[in-house]
């Protein structure tokens, strides 16, 4: 679609643009043929790959199919898989449950962590630099790496917290506390990330601010809540949406200990269990999948807005 | 520890502010380093942890338990690496991680030279259109695509099962559609403060499009391309979930989904676990320390403009 209308818009607006300092001419024939294709071959494969399946997981949601047969196998059912989840599928409210703890964990612990760090490393620090590195060593990490590395720790018979408190806990295998225990490993990851923005932010507040806030005798804490805070609305709001999109998307750490049951239910999770599991249901695991789409949609176009905004500016 | 760690950032939370500034007292200042230490100390421990007892034999820390010193042993890395293949599994993350990063970034900047060097009306949509699919759940996606990937046969030179399931191919155009919105809007607001009069003059020369986005636009955006790649190669190199639900062969299994050869069904040597996760840590470790400052702004420049 792109690549066409782009194409119409130039010819059409390429002189009477003109008012402004970017004096263009007509693009040529082969041009415009360039300029199409640089366009049209990416948006194709993600027309492709992701919006093309999107709308099929909207439509398959609505069917049963074993996904063995072909597609005129599909028993078109309304809205049944919903009703299904709602009501007889046990791991989904759990999981909803679970998902939403996720997110408020990630918020008040790490997140909050994060921009503290980030606040107080802004500063010239005397060992800023190591403190930092220390901080952001585990985002290259994996999150399924970082479960693997975790289990040293929570392993039943030969994890180190057994060992000192002389206890016997299946820190990843008790329904009660697993949950807790992946997210304080998820909590060391996610840390350093908000850190980074953070700190990526807080260089690119214009340090005049503070300076006047500082003459006018507020104090560091004020001018962080006052000044420096709501000049930083859009990164914080690039934050929020991360961390919700993030705990949304939680998948790796919860698969490499028990795909996801047991405690850990979490709705990526029971996608995942009902396509590439031993039952295929695909329309079931597809209307999963758009509840995940339609929560994950709204925080999108809030992220959306803000860049947009950001690109007018 | 798992307790400790939010419990520490409420003296944390009262002591910081008052320090960053001037000179508010040299004891709150102590007390801020000192807790800051201890919080990089704890942050660094998991890690080297792990580190240190994957140079450590099973059988001794049995017997003598973890908190004990001694044990030293190379065997666990020659075990780890015989056991779950590593050999194989690098080899396949190479082939998967380096196509998919060298055509995100071919793919990425043509999109953002266009939307940096016109303005069409359709850009911001355009550019909506890259970053949101950047930003859905990969599992919402999973259905369409496996059973899709399922129905395309490839010839046997492209795919040894002669299908698309199972192929580099679906790894590697997965993993480049979903980057795809990331490294574009990273890119056209970095091709964005490269002066409009340079293509003037370029077009003057009669330099086509190509060639500017070519022969301008790419040797001037070298810093910004270098970023992205350590940020995606890490990224795609640790990605998992396409890797664990796309493969059903553990041979053609990344380095990333593969650590869980190593665990036993019912028995699980953490030392073993430990040494295999060390090597598995290890190109993004170096990568990490030796292009920290590409990792970082490649994070970065995506958050604030560039």
């Amino acid at each position: 679609m792109t690549a066409t209308e782009s194409h119409a818009t130039t010819s059409g607006r390429g002189s009477s643009a003109a008012p402004k300092p970017r004096r263009r001419r007509r693009l040529s024939i082969t041009d415009r043929i360039v300029v199409g294709l640089m366009v049209a071959v990416p948006a194709l494969l993600v027309l492709w790959l992701v919006w093309l399946p999107a709308m099929g997981s909207v439509a398959l949601s609505f069917g049963t199919w074993n996904g063995i047969g072909s597609v005129d196998q599909i028993k078109w059912v309304g809205f049944q898989n919903y009703h299904d989840i709602a009501t007889i599928y046990p791991p989904f409210w759990p999981a909803m449950r679970h998902n939403l703890i996720w997110l408020v964990f990630l918020f008040v612990f790490p997140t909050m962590l994060g921009i503290l760090l980030a606040v107080v490393l802004d500063g010239n620090m005397r060992f800023g630099r190591f403190y930092q590195t220390a901080f952001y060593l585990p985002v290259v990490l994996s999150l399924a790496l970082i479960g693997f590395i975790w289990q040293l720790f929570y392993s039943r018979d030969q994890g180190l917290l057994n060992d000192v408190f002389h206890t016997q806990v299946d820190w990843y295998g008790d329904p009660k506390i697993n949950l807790w225990a992946v997210l304080v490993a998820t909590a060391w990851r996610h840390t350093g990330y908000v850190m980074l923005l953070y700190l990526a932010g807080l260089k690119s507040v214009d340090n005049s601010l503070r300076e006047a806030a500082a003459v006018d005798g507020a104090n560091q804490v004020q001018t962080f809540f006052r000044v420096v805070f709501p000049v930083m609305r859009p990164i914080n709001v690039i934050v929020l949406v991360i961390v919700v999109i993030e705990s949304l998307r939680a998948f790796d750490l919860v698969w490499v200990i028990n795909k996801g049951r047991n405690g850990l239910e979490i709705i990526a999770a029971l996608v995942s269990q009902n396509v590439v599991g031993e039952a295929t249901r695909y329309g079931f695991g597809s209307a999963l999948a758009v509840i995940m789409m339609v929560i994950s949609s709204v925080f999108i176009a809030i992220y959306l807005r803000i860049v947009f905004k950001e690109e007018q500016r | 520890m798992t307790v400790t760690t939010p419990d520490l950032v409420e003296p944390a939370t009262q002591e910081m502010p008052g320090r960053a500034g001037a000179a508010t007292g040299q004891r709150r200042g102590a007390i801020a380093t000192s807790i800051m230490m201890v919080l990089a100390l704890l942050w660094l421990f998991p890690l080297a942890w792990a580190v240190i007892n994957s140079f450590r034999e099973y059988t001794y820390t049995q017997t003598h338990g973890y908190l004990s010193f001694g044990g030293w042993t190379l065997h666990n890395y020659k075990q780890a690496w015989e056991q779950g293949q590593f050999g194989l599994h690098f080899k396949n993350s190479l082939i998967i991680t380096v196509p998919a990063v060298a055509i995100t970034l071919l793919l990425a900047s043509m999109v953002g030279f266009v939307l940096a060097r016109f303005s069409f009306r359709l850009n911001l949509a355009l550019l909506g259109f890259f970053l949101a699919a950047n930003m859905l759940p990969p599992q919402a996606l999973l259905v369409p695509v496996f059973r899709m990937f399922k129905d395309i046969s490839l010839p046997l030179f492209m795919s040894d099962t002669g299908s698309m399931l199972n192929s580099y191919w679906s790894l590697i155009l997965v993993n480049v559609a979903f980057q795809l919105g990331f490294c574009t809007f990273v890119l056209s607001n970095y091709m964005k403060t490269i002066p409009h009069e340079i293509y003037e003059s370029a077009e003057i020369d009669g330099a086509n499009v190509w060639r500017q986005y070519w022969q301008l636009t790419l040797p001037l955006v070298r810093p910004a391309l270098a970023a992205l790649a350590v940020l995606e190669v890490t990224w795609i190199y640790n990605e998992f979930f396409w890797a664990t639900v796309l493969m059903s062969r553990t041979d053609k299994f990344p380095i990333t989904s593969a650590l869980n050869n190593l665990r036993g069904q019912f028995f699980t040597d953490t030392n073993l676990v430990a040494a295999g996760s060390v090597m598995v840590a290890l190109p993004v470790l170096i990568v990490f320390f030796v292009l920290q400052r590409q990792f970082v702004s490649g994070l970065t420049l995506g958050a604030t403009k560039g």
